[in-house]
Order: C-alpha cells, then structure tokens, then sequence
C-alpha cells in the first residue's frame, strides 16, 4: 500500500504543510522536513520555484523567486532528496508549474520521484485531459499519484471524473482565490464543501487555500480528512528567527497539541 | 476557411496551443469557449463592430503605394496604414470586438495586461466608451518607461496597478491579470492583448485582428487587378498583427507569409526577443508554444528597444506556422529598426511605431524582384516613441 493511502487510513485531520524547496536558504529543504515531521505534520508539499507562478499570492511569489535565486532547481532539489527516505517516513508531494517538470522531461521527473521516494504529484496548469491523454501512463508507470485541484466552480461531474482518475487526494481549493489571499469560511463555502461530501468521492479530500491557524485547521477539518496550511507556514519561514523551534511550535500551535 | 492553420476544437495549433490553466480559471475559460463563437457570428454583434470599426477606429485603413520605398528597393512596397487606427495601432481592433463581448456575457468589470501601454490605452479607450470599469495591470518598470501612456490610461478612467513580481514588465503583468481573474471569476472579462494565453484567446483574438488581411486582400486587387501580393509581411511579438495580416492569406500558399522577431542587441547576445530563433517548446500564461527558457524551464526575461515586441513566447498559430514552413520567420535588431525607421520616415513621411520598424528589414533580407509586390503591415504610428527617437537621433 503506498503511503498516501495508509496514511489516510490510518488517521484522521491529517495536516498537510507546504513550503518552498530551497528557501529560505537552498539547504534548507531536507533539514525543514525533518523538522515537520517530528512536530507532528502528516503530509508535505514541497514547492518547485517557477519564474511565473500564476496561481501564487505575493507570500509564495516571494519565497520562489528567493529560492531561485538561491540556485534552486529540479536538479538540485532531487539531489538533495536522495536520502530522503532514510531521514523521514511521511508521504512527500513535489508541487510546481508544468513548464519546469516539461523542460525536465516527464518520464525523467517520474522516474526521479519514484527513485527519492515522493509519492505524488500536483501541476496545476496541467489540463486533465491533456494529463489522461499523454501523462497518466508515464505517472502510474513509476507509482507516483497525481492530485488534482477542485474549486467551488467546479462541475459536479469533472470532480467525479477527476475522483475516477486519480488515487492520491483531491486537493479542494476553498474559494476562488490565489494562494494566501482569503481567511475565515463563509455560507458559500460550506454549501461546496458539502455539495463534494455527498459525491461520495473514493479519494479522501484536502482543503487548502486560506488556512493558517488552528481556529480554521479544526473548522475545515469538519467538512474534509484535512487541511493543507501553505502561504502562513512560508510567511513563518520568511520571518523565523529560530527556524526550527518556530516551525515545531506553529505545527503544534496549529494542531492542537 | 480549412483548419490546417487555425486552432481545433482543442484550441490547438499542431502540436502548440491549448489551455493550460490551473484549476481555478477553468470554469471561466470553459464558459468563454463555450460562448465566444455563438456570439461573435451574430448578426446583431457583427452589425456593432463592423459599425464601430468604421466611425470610431476609421476603417478601413488605407493600403498605401509606398513609391520611393518601392524605387529604393527596387520593388513594389505596399504599407497596410494600421498607424491611422483611432489610438495609434492596430490593438483597438481587438480591444473593441472583445469588449463587445464582454458586454453581451453580462460582465462589469474589464481587466488587461500592457507592456508598452498601447494595449492598456486601446482597453481603457474601450471602456470609456462602453462605461464599464477598467483595470490596467502593468510592470512597474514599465510604468516608469511609459509616463504618457499611464497619463492616457488614467484620463480615459482606467485604474493603472503596478506589477511589482518578477522583472516587473509584460509577462509579470499577464501574471497579475490572470492572478485578477482567478480572484474575480464572476464579474471580470479578462481582454487579452495579442494571439497568446489560453484557448480561446489566440482564435479569439487573430478573428478579430483579421480584418486586417480581409482589407488588404479587397484593397489589393482593387488597386493592382492582381489577386494576391507575393509576400505579405508584419513585426511579431506575441503576433497579433502579424496573425491578423496572414489570416485571410494563410491557405493561399502561393502568398508567402513573413513575420520579423526583435532580436534586440542581436540574437545570441543575451539581450533579445527572438522566441522562434532561440526558444524550444514549453508553457507560457497557459499555451504550450516555443518560448524563451533556460536549462531549468525557468522563463526568460526579453530585450528588445520596442516594448511591444519584447515577449518571451510567441502566439501558438505562429509556433505552427513556424513548424509547418507554411510562414517566414526573420529577425531585426534595435539598431536595424532604427535604421529603417528613419528611412521609411525620410522617403515617406511616415513616422513608424518602433515594432512595426521591424517589419521593413525584410525589405533588406527577402530576395525581391522588381515585379513582385510587398505588403508591409505598419502596425502602429511612432508617436509613443519619440523619446527613444530623440536620444538615438540626436534631435534634442
């Protein structure tokens, strides 16, 4: 069993962290991993820097273009995972443009993920069907889950599709918005979020987009398995003086615990 | 008109095109492609453009016998006058059939991306016009490069927004208009400026710029007896004057089609536009297309004197037409635009946009004869660049 879904069973309000590889210096990937998962976080999504980050606020702009000045790249970022998997036992999710994953070549990315260890794949300027069409073959070749996003705009009927397709989680984006740019619920949300729960999806769900602290941690938990936490943990990286002691601290701050 | 050079159903061009968007704008981009044709083929939205494109742009624009460029060249030069357009360029025609759009689909705000600002004013103009609000997104190095545009925009109604992310020119302010769009799905018609973004954006916007080769085809015959030029020619940057001077020529094989890129300080200096000359295939603001990355598929920032040209992808028609052979793809840097800008200034009287510049050193690279026929489409008056004419002329 691969270790999305394990995880999945075995758990519940699962946390998921993303933050930039490469940032805020370009060796801190790995050593931030660790840390998160001694702090008690479940998944992490560890971000590809892209020149052009259409679908990022200003806080995840930022922490890209520093690590791309840092010298990040899937090059590099492969290199520093190779021993991943004797440092940390959580699933891992490379999250990026699909212009740095093309450049690379798709079955040289798929293959690459397969060999450090990362379970799954979110490219969300990738198109579904062109993903059905020409990638799905090379991803589920080498084992690696692709996740999708869904929005409140979303059909009914491409989420079951998506659902249909894919095995790692849905990835539910809370509101129409790019990253870090609302807090807080409102009536339309939750009208969405049960409007998914009744498709009876087979993919557990993950909401991201918004959520930072443990008040909207606990309340997205209610409507899904769990909650992604992204622009708020970057922005903690940014200004952190004690890296490690405030990352640990904002995870269990988050959690509860 | 066959479908061997315009987008499928997909939206793709060969291999290029499509729409590779994350999640959030797709339901926007679904809605678009869904209604965009329908709309746009009615009666009643033909009658308003055509009427607009008429009394308010002062179409048709005139194809001009350009005789002592001809007598130099030693050939027949024939200019395609888009510098007369109400605004200054041939960007009005899109912003105009656009904006009827936007209107026919019940959307109250408009959005726009702009580089040198002819694209901002062309959108705040529209907007004036039809009354509805108007965002302007533009790099906050170019807004400090192009005061008089921003000044435009601004008395025309427009909310200019700095774009503050990246180098701070034309791509980080297509970044910032979609990042708009994403945030605003219901009430924001996002106008895009030339042949690029996802499908349907490049067949949206190469419709409505086709009048452009519509004219030239009816002007020409009209004026030699002739069916068809030999070549018909135009600057590319993310090609939509370039798209619209080829489109009523693209299954006329026997009309050869010429786009010029800016290679800036040249093409393997490091400072240049030249997206077919260097780029390799990758994914920009949704289309898959060639473009200007390095090792990583980290993209590139552009050079180029002209601001409009300094784009670091290309429309996907074009990528096609590159693939194909069916278009020729040459390329002029700053100084031979410059070059040219003053001649065809000194032996027509006509003072060229520094973009279109580019478009007459084919004039210099085709091998022409004495009996062929040349249309060059001057997609836009200089008026915006004397400044750069002023320091590169010594005319202060």
């Amino acid at each position: 069993m691969n270790r999305i879904k394990q995880l999945f069973r075995d758990k519940k309000d699962i946390l998921s962290i993303y933050y930039t590889a490469g940032y805020p210096n370009l060796n801190d990937t790995v050593p931030i991993l660790e840390t998160l998962e001694d702090a008690g976080a479940d998944i992490v999504e560890i971000g590809i820097p892209f020149s052009d980050p259409l679908a990022d606020g200003p806080t995840i702009q930022h922490s890209g273009e520093t690590a791309l000045k840092n010298g990040m790249s899937l090059n590099v970022l492969f290199d520093q995972l190779k021993d991943v998997r004797s440092k940390v036992k959580m699933p891992l999710i490379l999250m990026g443009y699909i212009n740095t994953v093309h450049k690379f070549g798709i079955e040289t990315f798929a293959k690459k993920c397969n060999e450090v260890g990362v379970d799954g794949v979110i490219l969300p300027d990738l198109p579904f069907q062109e993903y059905l069409d020409n990638y799905k073959d090379t991803f589920d070749q080498y084992g690696v889950s692709n996740i999708f996003l869904i929005t409140p705009q979303t059909p009914e009927e491409r989420i079951k599709l998506i659902d249909e397709k894919t095995n790692g989680f849905i990835y539910m984006v809370s509101s129409a918005a790019v990253t870090g740019a609302k807090k807080g619920l409102s009536e339309a949300q939750l009208a969405y979020f049960d409007r998914v729960n009744k498709l009876n999806l087979q993919n557990p769900a993950l909401i991201g987009f918004g959520i930072g602290d443990h008040e909207s941690y606990k309340e997205t938990c209610k409507y899904a398995d769990g909650a992604i936490v992204g622009s708020a943990f970057v922005k903690l990286l940014g200004q952190a003086k004690d890296l490690h002691g405030e990352i640990k601290s904002f995870i269990k701050e988050v959690k509860g615990i | 008109m066959s479908q061997k050079y315009n987008a499928d159903e997909k939206g793709m061009y060969g291999r290029f095109g499509g729409a590779w968007i994350p999640e959030m704008l797709q339901p926007n981009i679904d809605n678009l492609k869904k209604v965009y044709l329908d709309i746009i083929n009615t009666e009643k939205f033909q009658k308003e453009y055509l009427q607009l494109l008429k009394d308010y742009v002062g179409r048709p624009s005139p194809l001009y016998y350009a005789k002592r460029l001809s007598e130099k060249y030693n050939t027949n030069v024939y200019l395609k006058r888009e510098d007369l357009n109400h605004t200054g360029a041939h960007k009005i025609n899109n912003t105009l059939g656009q904006i009827l759009l936007a209107k026919e689909m019940g959307k109250e705000r408009i959005i726009a991306e702009t580089g040198a600002g002819q694209h901002g004013v062309a959108t705040a103009t529209a907007c004036a016009l039809m009354g509805l609000k108007c965002v302007v997104y533009m790099g906050a190095l170019d807004i400090e490069r192009q005061a008089p545009n921003v000044a435009r925009m601004k008395m025309l109604g427009a909310e200019v927004v700095a774009a503050k992310s990246g180098n701070q020119t034309l791509k980080d302010a297509t970044n910032e208009a979609l990042r708009d769009w994403i945030c605003n799905p219901e009430d924001t018609f996002y106008i895009i400026g030339s042949v690029v973004g996802p499908h349907p954006y490049p067949d949206m916007v190469a419709r409505f710029q086709s009048v452009i080769s519509k004219e030239i085809k009816e002007q020409f015959k009209e004026k030699t007896g002739s069916e068809y030029p030999d070549y018909v020619v135009a600057c590319v940057g993310g090609g939509s004057n370039a798209s619209g001077t080829f489109y009523h020529f693209l299954d006329d094989e026997k009309v050869k089609l010429v786009a010029v890129e800016a290679s800036g300080l040249g093409v393997d200096s490091g400072e240049t536009a030249a997206t077919i000359a260097l780029g390799d295939v990758g994914i920009i603001h949704g289309s898959k297309t060639f473009l200007m990355q390095d090792d990583d598929g980290q993209i590139v920032e552009p050079y180029s004197i002209s601001a409009g040209l300094d784009y670091p992808g290309i429309g996907p028609q074009h990528a096609h037409l590159k693939d194909t052979d069916r278009a020729i793809f040459l390329d002029a840097t700053d100084q031979e635009a410059l070059d040219f800008a003053l001649e065809v200034t000194r032996l027509e009287g006509i003072i060229p946009a520094l973009e279109s510049a580019h478009a007459f050193v084919a004039l210099n690279k085709l091998k022409l004869t004495k009996d062929d026929s040349v249309v060059i489409t001057m997609s836009g008056r200089g008026d915006k660049d004397m400044g750069t004419y002023m320091d590169r002329f010594n005319l202060k």
